[in-house]
């Protein structure tokens, strides 16, 4: 591209924008107007109140065409806005397109100032730098590129299953990606949705279902996005499959391994206890390298191993190897036909203890009975022989009382195989972040370390939690589930893997995180049994949770009286400001439904009830008319007082009642936390991988709040459901179905044009000095050896600029932006 | 460890030297016998309490800006408040210094009439969470010579020193920083759901009713808990806990009877202080005499 000469005879028109009264209440519109008129090169200056009404537009074709205008400047809102729009009309009435020039004195003017002289001042300021700038500008032509017709989704909750549906039914490929086992987002924990009270799984499962039988979707759950770049129509994505460990096109699904494992999954921050001391801390892995594990108390360690500088000293005896339970049998070799080590030891441990092999483990005792399971399965299954039995004397009628420490502070691995075998509870494996409340079990399907999400899940084949399996955590302990497995479908030797692959369009469907509640102390969620989040009730509400869909306290009972408290973490200056929306509704159907399955009275506190959607306010209204109660006040602590040994109500609510100005404290048993929808906590690094904008509380930015909640400033890429901020099934779905069609429509152009702001090198000038091919952070220019100059590819090219102002034989020069017009730009500010 | 801090400011506050002179016995004796330095701050005065704020706020920041700069003028060291209100109150003035130059320039102003400057660099620190923090509970633990065991304590914290300044975040609304340390020492601690709870502060004087009702509130709760002491932070807080408890009592039908320490007396007492340098002679309702006599730590 050569430096152009200015026309001759410059016929500039510039047009300024009263926006309404958004503009000129700030802005003397009229002597702008007259400033520009008095600029070089201005043929003709107006002013207009809407100048994006067609009147508006019409004015700026009327004077090109009448007038003979070369080029055209509009002050007015951002180009953001508006700028297509003008650059429309100038392209209708026959003006290259690029000769256009918008100053935007609405955003960066008028609605920041308030000074009216200081204001306007700067509008012309604006106004001169783009009449100077728009002198120089040169015509473009913009090019086109073709589309590749599929589709990358990421995240595949009910957003994305739907978006992948649309797209899939109308013949174009979609790849599904979602970084969890199974698809279905947050929608697949639900038993019921408000307002119409339509099972979860019946409208879910078959949309699932379908995910996994539409050739042209290609599911990849369990992966993530590694990096994107390219442009519309021609994205490059790396993805990255995480290990399995199970084979999903031998595995049939059949569960024989989950029924088998010894290890638990849940919860990754967890405990081992022994007699209600904390024998191992199991914390996530720190940078790449497996959990960290502690043990610290050496007053759990065998006599034996006892250094004697512990506190307490233990005079037991040591029992020796033989000595240890000798009349169960050996369980170390696991078998492929018949029961299982662990259904052994359960029916063993069942006899001896007499008790039904359901009730082992949940009959909580704390009292060990030396039976010796524990020590078993450690050292025989584990391979681990991190605890070993001792007498520690003789009961009343002269037996040993034994009971097991541990044989070093570092052999423990936490797999909690102990625990789950232990009868009574006195070997126990608790959630760290439970420390001061009971065992978290709110988990939809089975805890063990290989598992399946839920018994619905797409696909339905288990993954092996490598940081909870014995075999992958003791290089080669257990193995149970390998040699269960019939179709040979367990690898241990699986690793991750980067797929790549080639997209036109991107559908960001990421879903929301639940609010952590344990911010707010106050409600004492995971200090106070019984005080749960929305979530976790949900899945209690499921009849896949671990209740079977009924609601019960943590020791078993049916509460008599449950508090719900709504806006928790929402609304509120020191969480998030903003309203989470679905809280109001999903409240009224947590009390309908508690109303419905239990005989309890349901307590609602509420700031503003917001039932703002189709059939809302009836469904508000029908949950009154079930004798809920409901109190508008802010629930401001939850308080856990009881006296002597009562059990019901010993939660209390307390609040504000500001229906009658008091306070109130209402006992109840269990406390449901409405916690806010926030963004999830990777966006951030998913922004800065797909280069898109973030709102100010954290959820993806859309093109326009209003009329384009689904497009996003990079084109090629959309954003659909609760990534975009808070919103129930219905709008998430609308969103979805929006941006399928968006994609379509694309799709079916076959080829877009793109903005031709790009860079060139100008060979004469070019000194191969190299020094742009390093720095283009797109890596979009290439050195030609044999010539001694480099070459930018447009299509990788992002017209950032960084090249042009670092070539240092000013070779370089960026279409639309080149030294010249932005030092014109400069100078029009300047004078 | 890296070397911490071992020198302090120390700002008493009225309630120190009359009411609450047990606290300032024992934590002069615990931090004796932790070889940290309490240079007390020379010709400090009132520090306005929390009532005067509202009342003449500038002349209030103004007063109790004056105790910083006297601080400031002794030395660079973070300034210790043990009583909640002194805390509070200082704690707010310095980051109202900070934060509103207004202010600041009105204060100066008031400070250079008696020359004195204050650059409100000193931190205000509550000494349970410079023991907590600056010591810290494993090194407090090794310094033990008895063990609390037998102890079964309701940590009561109160409102002023966590909620208004966010100081032990992210646990303002149910800080453990107390119950720790007396777990570490060996003694039970109940899980006090009121430990934040106001406790009535100056109400019992001016509107005795409110103020039994939140004392009687929170001495229930601890005996209902079967806690053997209730252990607090704050001398308003000891006071109303303490004093009432006979016309609590009275109007409860139940006997609500239960000794209120300051934290710093049981932990002068597992620190090995000699229990008669620890101000329980000042108790009202009287500790177990055999809950002096501990254990020695490790036996
Ligand atoms: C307790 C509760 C009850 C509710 N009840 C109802 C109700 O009854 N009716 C109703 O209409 N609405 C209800 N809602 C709202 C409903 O949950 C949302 O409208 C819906 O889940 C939004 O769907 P989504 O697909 O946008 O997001 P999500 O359901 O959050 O799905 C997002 C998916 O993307 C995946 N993902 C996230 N990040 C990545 C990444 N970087 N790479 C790959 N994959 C990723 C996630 O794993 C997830 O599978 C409720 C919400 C809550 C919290
Ligand atoms: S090898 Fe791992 S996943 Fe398989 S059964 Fe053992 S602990 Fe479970
Ligand atoms: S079975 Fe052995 S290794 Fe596993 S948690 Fe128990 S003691 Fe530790
Ligand atoms: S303008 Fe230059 S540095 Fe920027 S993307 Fe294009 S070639 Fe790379």
């Amino acid at each position: 591209m050569t430096t152009p000469t200015p026309e001759p005879d410059l016929r500039i028109g510039v047009f300024v924008c009263h926006c309404g009264v958004n503009i000129s209440q700030t802005v003397d519109v009229e002597s702008c107007r007259d400033f520009a008129a008095k600029c070089p090169g201005v043929a003709v200056a107006r002013d207009y109140k809407f100048m994006c009404s067609n009147t508006g537009q019409e004015q700026i074709e009327r004077d090109i065409r009448d007038l003979r205008l070369n080029r055209v400047v509009v002050a007015a809102c951002s180009p953001l806005m508006h700028e297509p729009t003008f650059r429309g009309a100038c392209e209708k009435a026959g003006l290259n397109k690029y000769l256009f020039q918008m100053a935007n004195i609405r955003e960066q003017c008028a609605w920041v100032h308030d000074d009216r002289r200081l204001a306007t001042e700067k509008a012309r300021a604006l106004i001169n730098a783009a009449v100077r700038r728009v002198a120089v500008q040169e015509p473009l032509e913009p090019f086109e590129a073709k589309i590749n017709s599929a589709t990358l989704i990421i995240g595949a909750g009910i957003a994305g299953i739907q978006a992948a549906l649309e797209i899939a039914e109308a013949g174009h490929p979609v790849y599904l990606v979602e970084r969890e086992p199974t698809i279905g987002g947050k929608m697949a924990n639900f038993d019921k949705t408000f307002p119409t009270l339509d099972c979860s799984a019946c409208i879910l499962t078959p949309k699932m279902v379908s995910v996994s039988h539409r050739p042209n979707i290609r599911l990849r759950t369990w992966h993530e996005v590694e990096s994107v770049s390219g442009f519309i129509g021609n994205y490059t994505v790396r993805l990255r499959r995480k290990a399995r460990f199970v084979d999903p096109l031998r595995c049939t699904g059949c569960g024989q391994c989950i029924s088998h494992c010894p290890a638990s999954r849940l919860p990754s921050r967890r405990e081992i206890l022994l007699g209600g001391a904390v024998m191992t801390e199991v914390l996530p892995p720190s940078n790449g390298d497996g959990p960290h594990r502690r043990s610290w108390d050496t007053s759990l360690l065998h006599p034996e191993a006892q250094t004697g500088t512990g506190p307490e000293q233990y005079s037991h005896e040591i029992v020796s190897d033989e000595e240890i339970a000798t009349d169960l049998e050996k369980f170390a070799q696991p078998r492929r036909k018949g029961p299982s080590p662990m259904q052994r030891y359960l029916k063993l441990v069942s006899a001896q203890a007499k008790m039904t092999e359901e009730q082992i483990g949940k009959r909580r005792t704390g009292e060990c009975t030396g039976c010796g399971f524990c020590t078993e399965i450690c050292d025989g299954l584990v391979g681990a022989t991190a605890i070993r039995m001792a007498v520690i004397g003789k009961d009343g009628k002269g037996k040993d009382i034994r009971r097991p420490f541990l044989t070093s502070l570092e052999a423990c691995i936490g797999c909690g195989a102990c625990a789950h075998v232990c009868p009574t509870g006195y070997l126990d494996i608790r959630d760290q972040a439970m420390r001061r409340g009971g065992v978290k079990d709110f988990t939809l399907g089975n805890d063990r370390a290989i598992y399946l999400a839920f018994p619905q899940a797409v696909p339905k084949v288990p993954i092996i939690d490598p940081l909870s399996c014995i075999h992958l955590q003791t290089e080669g302990g257990c193995g149970v589930c390998q040699n269960v497995c019939e179709p040979e479908a367990i690898n241990f030797d699986d690793r991750e893997e980067i797929e790549e692959v080639q997209i036109g369009q991107i559908l960001v469907s990421t879903g929301f995180q639940l609010f952590d509640a344990r911010g707010m102390a106050q409600y004492g969620h995971g200090r106070l049994d019984n005080v749960i989040s929305s979530l976790d009730f949900e899945r209690m509400l499921n009849s896949n949770g671990p209740t079977g869909g009924r609601i019960r306290l943590k020791d078993g009972r049916e509460p008599r009286a449950v508090a719900i408290v709504h806006c928790v973490g929402s609304r509120d200056e020191n969480h998030h400001r903003y309203c989470s929306r679905v809280c109001c509704m999903y409240a009224l159907k947590f009390a309908h439904l508690v109303k419905d399955r239990t005989s309890a009275e349901v307590y609602q506190f509420y700031i503003d009830i917001r039932a703002y959607g189709k059939g809302y306010e009836e469904f508000y209204s029908r949950v009154l008319d079930e004798g809920v109660h409901v109190i508008r006040g802010k629930g401001a602590e939850v308080i856990e007082q009881r006296w002597g040994d009562q059990s019901d109500g010993i939660l209390h609510v307390r609040c504000e009642d500001t229906l009658i100005g008091k306070v109130r404290d209402i006992p109840v048993d269990m406390v449901i936390l409405c916690n806010a929808l926030e963004p999830q906590g990777d966006a951030g690094d998913l922004a800065a991988k797909l280069g898109l904008s973030r709102s100010p509380d954290g959820f993806f930015l859309e093109r326009h709040p209003k009329l384009d909640p689904v497009g996003t400033v990079s084109d090629g890429i959309y954003i659909a459901g609760a990534c975009q901020g808070p919103k129930d099934i219905p709008d998430t779905v609308a969103q979805a179905q929006a941006a399928a069609a968006r994609i379509l429509a694309t799709v079916s152009k076959g080829a877009v044009l793109l903005d031709p702001i790009k860079a060139s090198v100008d060979h004469d000038h070019c000194s191969g000095c190299r020094i742009c091919n390093t720095l283009c952070p797109y890596q979009a220019i290439s050195y030609d050896a044999e010539s001694n100059v480099s070459t930018v590819n447009i299509t990788l090219c992002k017209g950032c600029g960084t090249c042009v102002a670092a070539c240092p034989s000013g070779a370089i020069n960026g279409a639309g932006f080149s030294d010249r017009q932005i030092m014109a730009e400069l100078e029009g500010i300047l004078v | 460890m890296a070397a911490p801090t071992t020198d302090y400011a120390y700002f008493p506050g009225c309630s120190l030297e009359s009411t609450g002179i047990a606290y300032d016995k024992s934590l002069r004796a615990v931090f004796r016998a932790l070889g940290l330095g309490l240079h007390e701050i020379d010709d400090w005065n009132c520090c306005g309490a929390t009532a005067y704020m509202s009342v003449k706020e500038t002349v209030s920041f103004a007063i109790s800006a004056r105790n910083l700069a006297l601080a400031e003028r002794q030395g660079p060291r973070d300034i210790v408040a043990p009583c909640s209100a002194c805390f509070l109150v200082l704690a707010k003035t310095r980051r109202f210094l900070q934060e509103r130059p207004a202010l600041r320039e009105k204060v100066d102003e008031a400070l250079a009439a008696a020359e004195l400057s204050c650059e409100c660099r000193a931190r205000i620190r509550h000494p349970l969470e410079v023991l907590v923090n600056d010591v810290g509970i494993a090194q407090l633990r090794a310094a033990a010579k008895r063990s609390l065991r037998g102890h079964r304590f309701a940590c009561y914290y109160g409102c002023q020193m966590v909620r208004p300044e966010r100081y032990f975040e992210p646990d303002r609304e149910f800080p453990m920083a107390m119950d720790d340390l007396f777990r570490a020492l060996g003694a039970a601690t109940v899980d006090y759901p009121l430990k934040v709870r106001c406790c009535g502060g100056m109400q019992m004087v001016t509107n005795e009713p409110v103020g039994l009702d939140l004392t009687q509130g929170l001495l229930d709760c601890a005996v209902s808990l079967g806690a053997t002491a209730i252990v607090t932070t704050c001398p308003m807080c000891q006071f109303n806990l303490e004093l009432y408890q006979d016309k609590i009592t009275a109007r409860a039908g139940r006997d609500l009877h239960l000794p209120v320490l300051f934290f710093t007396q049981p932990l002068g007492l597992a620190l090995g202080c000699d229990p008669a340098a620890l101000g329980f002679e000042h108790q009202v309702v009287p500790v177990p005499g055999d809950s002096l006599t501990l254990a020695e730590a490790g036996s």
